[in-house]
């Protein structure tokens, strides 16, 4: 049975990720393409600027994928492969559930567990360090940037798991709907704790040497040696369009996984008789 | 008519499906392992660590979706 549920899991996971490929490919590849003009128009006012004042400009590095291959494969394979690699971790996840959770049915089990997944493994991380389009993160915060962002996705699902421990224990003393907001409660305030503690992205070390002190790493504009704007900021429009449809298509896959699997998962875990009992009552 | 455990109808798991089993650990286990190395390979790797050295075949190749899944990029 646990072989099965995981075996629709990924299945419907990667089915999720498809739709939320489609829905990437139409409204977020323009603005990507949007992002990396920006980028590229930049930079070449940057090295007009570096030449003016003496410096050689650094050569661009060669483009081993063409923009094609990665808007239309690059991205398709990513987001399926995610979707399944979602699909099986929230799978495992229902199959730990399934008979702890009192009178909740395998179909609300399969919504609530991809809210969980939703919330801990994007949504949350997301507050504190929202998607990027291309042209924005400097190369030489990678790492920290990587390990900061892991932390934070790392605590978020851990935190989750234990409010869930949490609300069960405190069930049996408070009631479901008081322990749930105590965990809830709970919850937000441990992850607050880790989003207080780890710092803004644009107050890494080398970010606040290169660029002054600022809270991102969003680019601003760029100003000749008399302090004119010879290129613009990054478009805020374009940014804000971004993120939302970054956390659109994550909603999109997350509440795919959970209302399709939803229906599968109650006809494997019903017994044949019970169900032709239902139809025959109409239920 | 509402369903409550103790009719009929209603789906009888007031058991765990899943116990501590090696068996279903292992599965579990398992499972879970490689979904996260798919989900490292797809957001992180050749970007603040790097598996295979200093390529950046994978990092390029998923770059766009990378960027979109909310992982730092660049």
């Amino acid at each position: 049975m646990e072989k099965k549920l995981i075996g629709r899991g990924v299945l419907v996971g990667a089915g999720s990720g498809l739709l939320a490929f489609v829905f990437a490919r139409i409204f977020a590849e323009p603005i990507i393409s949007k992002a990396i003009a920006y980028e590229s128009g930049r930079d070449a006012a940057q090295a007009l600027l570096d030449r003016a004042s003496g410096i050689t400009p650094e050569a661009a590095g060669s483009e081993i994928f063409s923009r094609t291959i990665q808007a239309d494969i690059g991205l398709g394979v990513g987001l399926i492969l995610l979707g399944a690699a979602m699909g099986a971790l929230f799978a495992v996840a229902y199959v730990i559930c399934l008979g702890r959770t009192g009178r909740v049915r395998p179909r609300q089990l399969s919504l609530l567990v991809a809210t969980g997944g939703f919330l801990g493994m994007f949504l949350v991380p997301f507050i504190k360090y929202p998607a990027n389009p291309p042209s924005i993160g400097h190369e030489d915060t990678i790492q920290q940037r990587g390990a900061l962002y892991l932390i934070l996705v790392f605590c978020s699902v851990l935190f989750l798991v234990l409010a869930v421990m949490l609300g069960q224990r405190l069930g049996k003393r408070f009631g479901n709907w008081n322990a749930s907001l105590l965990a809830g409660a709970a919850y937000v305030v441990a992850v607050g704790i880790v989003m207080v503690i780890e710092p803004s992205l644009g107050h890494l070390h080398n970010n606040i040497a290169e660029y002054g002190r600022h809270a991102t790493e969003t680019p601003l504009p760029l100003r000749d040696p008399h302090g004119q704007i010879v290129y613009p900021g990054f478009s805020a429009d374009l940014l804000f369009s971004f993120r939302f449809y970054s956390v659109a298509a994550q909603l999109i896959l997350w509440a795919a996984i959970g209302l399709v699997f939803a229906p599968l998962a109650e006809r494997l875990l019903t017994p044949d008789e019970v169900r032709s009992r239902r139809e025959a009552v109409g239920v | 008519m509402s369903l409550s455990s103790a009719s009929p109808l209603a789906v009888p798991l007031s058991t765990p499906l899943v116990t501590v089993q090696v068996r279903t650990v292992l599965l579990l286990a398992g499972t879970a392992f490689l979904a996260l190395l798919a989900y490292y390979f797809i957001g992180v790797d050749e970007g603040a660590m790097s598996v295979f050295g200093k390529s950046t075949m994978i990092h390029e190749f998923f770059h766009d979706g990378r960027h979109f899944a909310g992982f730092p990029c660049h």
